[in-house]
């Protein structure tokens, strides 16, 4: 009898212990379907401006006949930068101009991170924290954007000026840590480097992109060159005899 | 990504029975010890045989200041000695792809040399450069664009191709529009295009710039991507050099590979196949970051020591060389190794190969010993875990798995065993899926498991230590 219970209990503690792995619901960072809502649905029209149009049939034509689809990518992106972000009108029109069922448009606009399915702010703000950034101390860096902006990561900022993201990595671990706002880098950032670049950017201007580390052009040794000192030698210099 | 690492046994060893342990006798001989003789450890690089001369943007990346530092320099005769004379000199010059995977580029260029059946043939140019640790793509890409689009016409005439597209990964804005405007030039210097360099050959180069998407830098993935599709790696074979891009027959190489080869040719492929050690030549790009005191990106000799390496052009470790912990030497995907061998290891395909790592994009990532390591490996899998593409299981689940199991170990939210557990998970998580990411995700778990496994039975023995402390 005593044997049982403590045979029940162990099944039910180890039962306990046991947990079922599944699949997480969200495996994008945003929303992976779409809801009506008043500025984003179905209704709603979205057209190329004339500027656009031109650019649209210059990109087509680097895709050989057959294989236009190809212009989805380029397409959602020139979408995105004409709107600001991207609705799903804007993808019925590129599916239209594409000739394709807008479920391939939306497929591609879920899987790719850069289209950005809800309104944005002016300003884009990302932030890598990935390793190589994360080791130079980029986690100050994304608590001084929120903290300035006054504004969450994954939400955009009350005056709609700032949306913040943490993104993985930039591709620019020599000048760690970094950010992204809209186009542009920027490098070799401090808290307090940070806090200037976006009162700047509050005020309407562009400070300029790159490294904010006055002494470092690209990425340089910052305590100056250790290699390329010479001349750059002449065209012909070393050329085979033979050619 | 590049297809990060070489997959060498398809089928894992156990399966293989007694085979297996013979297999694993015959490889616990490297490839290095079989070397051919000849140089025994590279570096330090002269600057004249350094091919990326504007690597720091202090020249003029554009047309005219390209062709002053040697750029365009005799291409039409390159292109006139045809496809059999220029695959030779990659052959000679023993370059191995810069993408992470180290294929012979000779060799993979002259998969595509064969008959026409009439399909035209395309060169991709992978630029999709987000392997945590990389940003060398980016230094050709702004500051060196001719190298990369002469690389591309005289790479394209190996193949017999007829266009090249180079695929920029998405936020490379300013990168891309550089490349861009380099490519217009060329077109209206005559240098591509129809009758490309007066060679009489045709030839066109195209930008695509990519969204945000890590695993399209899988060569499959980002022919998917160029055809307007999600990034999904396609199932091998058939090999893109037999179906690839549109259906026709294409080839994938990263940018580093393709903007060397105009040098390579112009000066000979014994030159450049003088330079490291034998099976291993050539220059690379290294990328350092993390905690040195001079971070930067440095043109060097292949087999170069990484410690010379991190001494000479990164000004050392911050708090001095002893105060290393480890270093992950070729990009998020490849093993961290802990100090003692990076004070003897060179840094090349095969020495790495031999300490169980890998030499990936030479993306060295230096961590002292202030670094949380566990914190660190976790948040490359959390990165991966962003980044799958969630076609196979294995790499959807495990990683996920692997990222909660990393978590708590961070913590020390853990059981000692649940270390065997992760390393069996990461055997289970590798060599099981259609691409490489998932090897990659399960690598540096692995490195960690390897060398810092007392740091983490210590944080777990702590973190026991504090829950008594806390119940009393």
């Amino acid at each position: 009898m005593f044997a049982l219970i403590g045979s029940v209990q162990r099944n039910l503690r180890f039962s306990s212990l046991r947990q079922l792995q599944t699949s997480s619901k969200h495996l994008s960072d945003a929303l992976f379907v779409h809801r009506d809502s008043e500025i984003d649905n179905t209704n709603s029209h979205f057209e190329f401006t004339e500027e656009n149009k031109k650019r649209i049939d210059s990109i087509l034509k680097i895709y050989p006949d057959g294989h236009k689809r190809g212009a989805m990518i380029p397409l959602l992106d020139l979408a995105q930068r004409q709107h600001g972000w991207l609705p799903i009108a804007a993808m019925h029109e590129v599916a239209s101009i594409l000739n394709v069922p807008n479920m391939r448009v939306y497929e591609v606009a879920t899987f790719y991170t850069m289209f950005n399915r809800r309104p944005m702010g002016k300003y884009h703000i990302q932030v890598c924290t990935c390793t190589p950034c994360w080791l130079r101390d980029s986690d100050s860096i994304l608590k001084t954007v929120c903290d300035v902006t006054n504004c969450t990561v994954g939400s955009n900022s009350a005056d709609n000026l700032f949306s913040i993201s943490e993104v993985e990595c930039l591709g620019a671990c020599a000048n760690a840590p970094m950010m992204q706002v809209n186009d542009d880098y920027y490098e070799d950032l401090t808290p307090e480097i940070t806090t200037s670049i976006i009162k700047a950017l509050m005020k309407g201007e562009r400070p300029p992109p790159g490294p904010q580390n006055c002494n470092r052009y690209a990425a340089e040794p910052i305590t100056g060159l250790t290699s390329l000192t010479s001349e750059v030698p002449d065209r012909s210099f070393r050329v085979r005899p033979d050619l | 990504m590049a297809g990060v690492i070489v997959r060498t046994l398809s089928v894992p060893k156990r399966q293989l029975g007694l085979l297996g342990q013979l297999v694993n006798n015959q490889q616990s001989r490297s490839y290095a010890d079989a070397a051919p003789e000849g140089k025994k450890v590279g570096g330090p690089l002269a600057d004249e045989d350094r091919i990326f001369t504007n690597l720091y943007g202090r020249h003029d990346w554009r047309l005219k200041g390209a062709m002053k530092r040697g750029d365009w320099y005799k291409t039409k005769e390159i292109v006139e000695k045809g496809a059999d004379w220029i695959i030779n000199e990659i052959k000679v010059s023993g370059l191995r792809g810069r993408g992470g995977a180290g294929f012979p580029s000779g060799m993979k260029w002259s998969f595509m040399n064969k008959p026409s059946d009439g399909r035209p043939k395309y060169l991709v140019i992978n630029g999709d450069e987000g392997e945590p640790g990389t940003c060398k793509d980016r230094e050709i890409l702004r500051h060196d664009p001719h190298k990369l689009i002469e690389g591309c016409l005289i790479a394209g005439r190996a193949m017999g191709a007829c266009a090249a597209y180079i695929y920029i990964r998405g936020e490379f804005y300013n990168e891309a529009s550089n490349t861009q405007v380099a490519i217009a030039e060329a077109y209206q210097a005559g240098l591509l295009g129809k009758n490309a360099c007066g060679s009489g050959y045709d030839f066109d180069v195209f930008v695509q710039r990519g969204a945000g998407a890590y695993i399209c830098g899988e060569e499959t993935a980002l022919i998917e991507s160029i055809e307007g599709k999600q990034g999904k790696p396609r199932l091998k074979p058939p090999f893109p050099a037999d179906v690839g891009l549109f259906g026709c027959p294409t080839t994938v190489t990263n940018v580093e590979t393709v903007a060397v080869a105009p040098t390579i040719c112009r000066r000979g492929g014994s030159w450049f196949g003088a330079l490291g050690r034998p099976r291993n030549s050539g220059t690379k790009l290294y990328n350092i970051s993390g905690h040195v005191n001079t971070p930067c990106t440095v043109e060097e000799e292949m087999s170069i020591p990484l410690k010379e390496l991190i001494e000479r052009h990164a000004g050392g470790v911050i708090g001095g060389w002893d105060n290393l912990l480890g270093i992950i030497p070729g990009g998020s995907s490849t093993p961290v190794i802990p100090k003692h061998i990076c004070d003897t290891v060179l840094m090349d395909y095969d020495d790495l190969v031999r300490v169980q790592s890998s030499f990936g994009t030479a993306a060295v990532i230096v961590m002292n010993k202030q670094t949380d390591i566990i914190k660190a490996i976790a948040r490359l899998i959390s990165f991966y875990k962003h980044e799958s593409c969630g076609q196979c299981t294995p790499c959807r689940e495990g990683i996920a798995w692997m990222y909660k199991i990393m978590q708590r170990f961070v913590q020390g939210n853990a059981e000692v065993h649940e270390i065997d557990m992760l390393w069996e998970l990461t055997k289970q998580i590798e060599l099981h899926t259609i691409c490489a990411l998932a090897d990659g995700a399960a690598w540096p778990v692995q490195g960690l498991i390897r060398h810092f496994r007392p740091e983490i039975e210590s944080r777990i023995k702590n973190f026991k230590g504090q829950k008594v402390a806390v119940t009393r």
